[in-house]
């Protein structure tokens, strides 16, 4: 049976643990940052020679982390595409805006063990020549940032951040920024402008691709709250054996949030891909299984902006065969693997890990409907598809939740949304397209029936036709 | 951050050519060339172009259509505005060639072509990807589909955005017949809008500043307006509030849009949100005339457009001309065209107070001018007279070894367009010889000939001489004042010849702005009353004296001069084209 694999949840929820430094060095704290420091430089077979820096660069590719934020993209190339010759400082940010709703597992870090997170943010500058770093922390999580700061305050006074690090001649500042409250600010490029002081409108890219043109137009590595801290871990384990954790291509462990219809909602740390999704709801040591007498209806997978999969949904994933070919092979909803690349084939994604489970008492129709308003609601509205499109398809759900609707709602809505996906400037064009496409295509039939269903009380006068 | 643009387009004189007259930018150094289809066409494009502050770039898909001469509809992208891709009007489909992720090598087709991999959304296959063109370089081997049906189908459903919200207000919006939302609905709209939820609603009559009304409802949210007033004026005034469908444009809060080139915002504005006070709800854009002119308030001589209907100016804008003022104008320069207009403005030909005519009076000229002893005449003539006025003033006074001077204006300058100098044809009367390198300074000597009985006959044109060092008391001393204006002063009042002049817009002509720059204007609108152009009775007058051989039209005239004054050797008036030509200065 999987069971959790708590590596960077170790401490957090243990008796007695608490956020300070102290509690933290008694469980080992920074020493992670201590053998980083004292790493050697090394000659590859190949005769090439690595400083200490880019072995720890090159550990974390090998250790084929990817980013915990939403996009699951490799940590070490993101690492290696900064670029080194600018002549201008590198930045690091970590991204602490967590803020996709469903959620919530940097929140357990920041509030539990901040300094795991501090580490992690020492080491990843030190392997990246960064001598000034930030923490962009959603406003809505003060404790959050009290607790960083005094956790800055804490390794700054034992000689872990600051001038000369542990004698190495290693200087660094990390600043927590808090944001004010607007989501788009947890996507890089806005989170880059709004640390500048600007409306946190994300940039075109090309040109403004952060590992060049970043913070201050300055090479920039933005990542996120979890990924950072297991970059400690890596560091502790050694990339190999990293990898061993979970499958491959989708290595080490995530946090799981898990809300909804489950009887046990909450947050779990898994290896990558070692338990599935029926896993994760059904099992004793995870969700629990939905409320007595329900049935499951739907899952959104990756956070609310991931596209919707439905209660019995089959898919066709490519599996290495015994004979190490690529064979296809019919996977149901709730058998397939809690991983970045199983649920890409299936058509959605794992995104910030939030598993949001929905049971036969919810109606898709007014679930789409909040959604929808979340993502009008948090649109910047810089560019045109976004800007227009959310604002109409949360109209336009509104209208169809309050007696307005009509049969051909469900073409209506599906028109905009395509209108919107990949033509926006940043991922929140997506972000606000996929629940819709997918609610409205896999739930066809309801939104259908609630469209009609008002046209009919309207042709026989039991609503009034206010909307027309 | 961008340097302002007055140092992106500083006047092209290249030091290496050997002709006076330079017209084009030195030619450039050999650039490197990109293959690149547009539309299933084959081009050669330059790898690098320039960016809006003219630095060198990777050329982007837009600019390699421009050459291909295939239009991408587009808002937000303006060529003297840095980038910001926010409209998404511009995206077009493409096409790359395949690569062997293995060899690297493109993938070939049967016939040795390359094998193109077209641009399809990462997560759906099946989907066209579309790329902002503005925003996107070229790669070799690339194609652009500028007019495929997913392209087509990206145009129509961003247009289709931007209306949902608009008021379409078209019948009483001061931006209508020159509206981009109007143009590209023509070109890529659809007939019927699907959306049926309630409009979201902005703030209307917004008092920006001085001279600027803003409709939020109209507003596409482009940042145009923003990007100029904060890259280009350096005033970083405003910006936009709320979020989402809510955003709106707002200057700071407690604070004006009033620096002096806020009505730029007007002409960048691609829709009817930002209108000028001074011109909305006047004159339904069809109507007007535009003339090709050039602004006379101060010696940067910016090029502009009149619009006119009628007899009437009704608006000046900026017309591009990167050896002067690339797209922009000061807002004063702007609306300093009311005064044309004005009722007090001279009209009649007026010999010792009585009304005469043109016969008359230059025959009186000539013969005043034909028998007077040398040394016994002398002219104050205007800075803001064509440079074909002052070089006939110049001839005259040549022929009659006649004093000549004009009057020094002098004002504040500023960091991107305003002058000093508030003559528009400084170099005009230096050139021509009519002042010296210092305007004025020859004033003093014609007042104290005046005073000292040698000067008998004084000619000013344009000026009220009583401002500039000749007394009301000593011009009471000469015997014959001859005087040409526009408006009344307290010289015109004093003079015994009258001689009603032109506005610029009336005639046509040359200036020679502060750098050299020589420019012809057009004629917009007819003359008040009896004025006549100066060029056309100054001639006669010259030609009645022997000072010039008679030319029969203002282009016989300015080739004539350009033999004449060395530093204009080789111009012709042909060639000056609607940009001008530089010549050294």
């Amino acid at each position: 049976m999987p069971t959790e694999h708590r590596l960077i949840l170790k401490n957090a929820d243990a008796p007695g643990y608490t956020p300070d430094i102290d509690c933290y060095l008694r469980h080992g704290g920074y020493e992670s940052l201590r053998k980083a420091l004292a790493t050697p430089a090394r000659e590859l077979p190949d005769g090439k020679k690595q400083s200490p820096q880019e072995v720890i660069r090159d550990e974390v590719l090998k250790s084929g982390l990817r980013g915990r934020g939403g996009a699951g993209f490799s940590a070490g190339l993101k690492w290696s595409f900064v670029d080194r010759r600018s002549g201008k400082p590198i930045y690091l940010v970590c991204n602490a805006d967590e803020s996709e709703p469903g959620t919530f597992k940097d929140r357990q870090i920041l509030h539990k063990d901040p300094h795991q997170l501090v580490e992690g943010m020492i080491i990843s500058c030190w392997a990246n020549d960064v001598r000034l770093a930030y923490i962009y922390i959603r406003g809505e999580m003060p404790h959050g940032a009290r607790l960083l700061n005094q956790a800055l305050s804490e390794a700054r006074a034992k000689g872990f951040l600051g001038k000369n690090i542990l004698g190495t001649g290693f200087d660094l500042e990390i600043h927590v920024h808090r944001g004010a409250g607007a989501y788009i600010c947890g996507e890089e490029t806005g989170l880059i402008e709004s640390l500048e002081g600007k409306r946190a409108y994300p940039r075109i890219k090309p040109p403004y691709f952060p590992a060049v043109l970043g913070l201050y137009m300055s090479p920039t590595i933005v990542n996120n709250v979890e990924t950072l801290c297991a970059v400690r871990h890596i560091v502790a384990m050694g990339a190999a054996e990293y990898a061993k954790l979970g499958t491959p291509n989708n290595t080490g462990t995530r946090i799981v949030s898990l809300s909804g219809d489950v009887v046990r909602p909450g947050y779990f740390e898994i290896e990558v891909g070692k338990a599935t999704l029926g896993e994760l709801i059904f099992d004793p040591a995870f969700g629990g299984g939905l409320k007595p007498g329900r049935k499951l209806k739907a899952i959104i997978p990756g956070g609310s902006s991931s596209k919707v999969l439905k209660a019995g949904e089959k898919f066709r994933l490519r599996r290495k065969g015994a004979d190490g070919q690529m064979v296809q092979v019919e996977t149901d909803l709730l058998d397939l693997p809690y991983d970045f690349d199983s649920l890409q084939q299936a058509g959605t994604m794992s995104g910030s890990g939030a598993i949001i489970v929905m049971d036969d008492s919810r109606d898709m129709v007014d679930a789409l409907a909040n959604l929808s308003e979340f993502y009008a609601h948090e649109s910047c509205g810089q560019c045109t598809p976004c800007r227009e499109g959310a604002l109409w398809m949360a109209k336009g759900l509104e209208r169809l939740t309050h007696g307005g609707g009509r049969g051909e709602d469900a073409e209506y809505l599906l028109h905009i949304a395509q209108n919107i996906q990949g033509r926006t400037i940043c991922a929140f064009g997506e972000a606000a397209a996929w629940p819709v496409l997918s609610f409205v295509r896999k739930f066809k039939d309801d939104f259908v029936a609630r469209g009609k269903a008002d046209e009919d009380a309207r042709a026989r006068g039991v609503i009034p036709s206010h909307h027309h | 951050m961008p340097e302002p643009v007055a140092s992106s387009h500083p006047i092209t004189i290249d030091p290496t050519m050997s002709n006076a007259v330079t017209n084009a930018p030195a030619a450039p150094p050999p650039v490197e060339k990109v293959r690149v289809k547009v539309d299933g066409r084959e081009i050669e494009v330059p790898k690098t172009m320039p960016d809006w502050q003219g630095k060198m770039q990777p050329t982007t898909m837009l600019q390699a259509c421009k050459i291909a001469g295939v239009e991408v509809p587009h808002y937000c992208y303006h060529h003297k505005l840095p980038v910001a891709g926010n409209c998404r009007m511009c995206l077009v489909e493409f096409s790359t060639p395949m690569m062997d992720p293995a060899t690297r090598k493109p993938v070939l087709n049967e016939d040795g072509s390359p094998k193109m991999a077209r641009s399809v959304l990462p997560y759906e296959p099946q989907t066209p990807r579309g790329a902002i063109a503005c925003a996107t370089p070229i790669s070799p081997g690339m194609e652009i589909h500028a007019a495929s049906p997913a392209t087509k189908q990206m145009r129509e459903a961003v247009l289709e955005s931007l209306l949902i919200n608009h008021p379409l207000d078209c019948p009483i919006c001061d931006q209508a017949g020159e509206c981009k939302l109007q143009e590209y609905s023509v070109q890529h709209g659809q007939a019927a809008s699907r959306f049926v939820e309630p409009k979201v609603h902005k703030p209307k009559a917004v008092d920006l500043g001085p001279r600027i009304m803003l409709d939020d409802e109209r507003c596409i949210l482009c940042t145009r307006c923003v990007r100029f007033t904060r890259d280009v004026a350096g005033d970083d005034a405003l910006g936009i509030v709320n979020r989402g469908s809510y955003n709106t444009i707002a200057s700071a809060p407690g604070r004006s849009f009033d620096n002096n080139y806020t009505l730029n915002t007007v002409d960048l504005c691609p829709v009817g949100a930002l209108t000028s006070k001074d011109f909305r709800f006047k004159m339904r854009v069809w109507f007007l005339k535009e003339t090709p002119s050039v602004c006379t308030s101060c010696a940067t001589g910016c090029s502009v457009t009149v619009g006119s209907r009628e007899g009437i100016v009704h608006r000046y804008e900026p017309r591009e001309n990167d050896a002067v003022n690339g797209p922009w104008m000061c807002d004063s320069g702007r609306l300093n065209y009311r005064w044309i207009h004005r009722p007090d403005r001279l009209g009649k030909v007026l010999l010792r107070g009585a009304e005469s005519d043109w016969t008359s009076a230059i025959a009186e000229l000539a013969a005043l001018l034909g028998s007077a002893p040398k040394g016994s005449v002398a002219f104050v003539a205007s800075s803001r007279q064509t440079t074909e006025e002052l070089w006939l003033v110049s001839r005259i006074a040549r022929k009659l070894g006649a004093l000549t001077d004009t009057v020094a204006r002098e004002g504040e300058p500023d960091r991107l367009l305003v002058s000093a100098d508030k003559n528009p044809n400084s170099q005009g009367a230096r050139l021509t010889g009519v002042s010296f390198t210092e305007a004025g300074v020859t004033i003093p000597e014609i007042a104290r000939g005046i005073d000292e009985g040698r000067i008998r006959t004084l000619v000013v044109l344009g000026e009220d001489v009583t401002k500039a060092g000749i007394s009301s008391e000593t011009l009471a001393r000469v015997g014959n004042l001859v005087v040409s204006d526009i408006l009344p002063n307290a010289t015109t009042a004093a003079a015994h010849v009258l001689l009603p002049g032109c506005a610029h817009v009336e005639k046509r002509g040359t200036f020679i702005n502060g750098k050299g720059r020589i420019q012809r204007f057009g004629k917009a609108i007819e003359p008040r009353g009896d004025a006549r152009a100066e060029w056309e009775w100054l001639q006669e007058l010259a030609v009645a004296l022997g000072a010039v051989e008679p030319s029969r039209s203002i282009e016989g005239l300015f080739n004539r001069m350009a033999s004449d004054v060395p530093a204009l050797a080789g111009v012709e008036w042909a060639r000056l084209g609607d940009l001008g030509v530089t010549v050294p200065v």
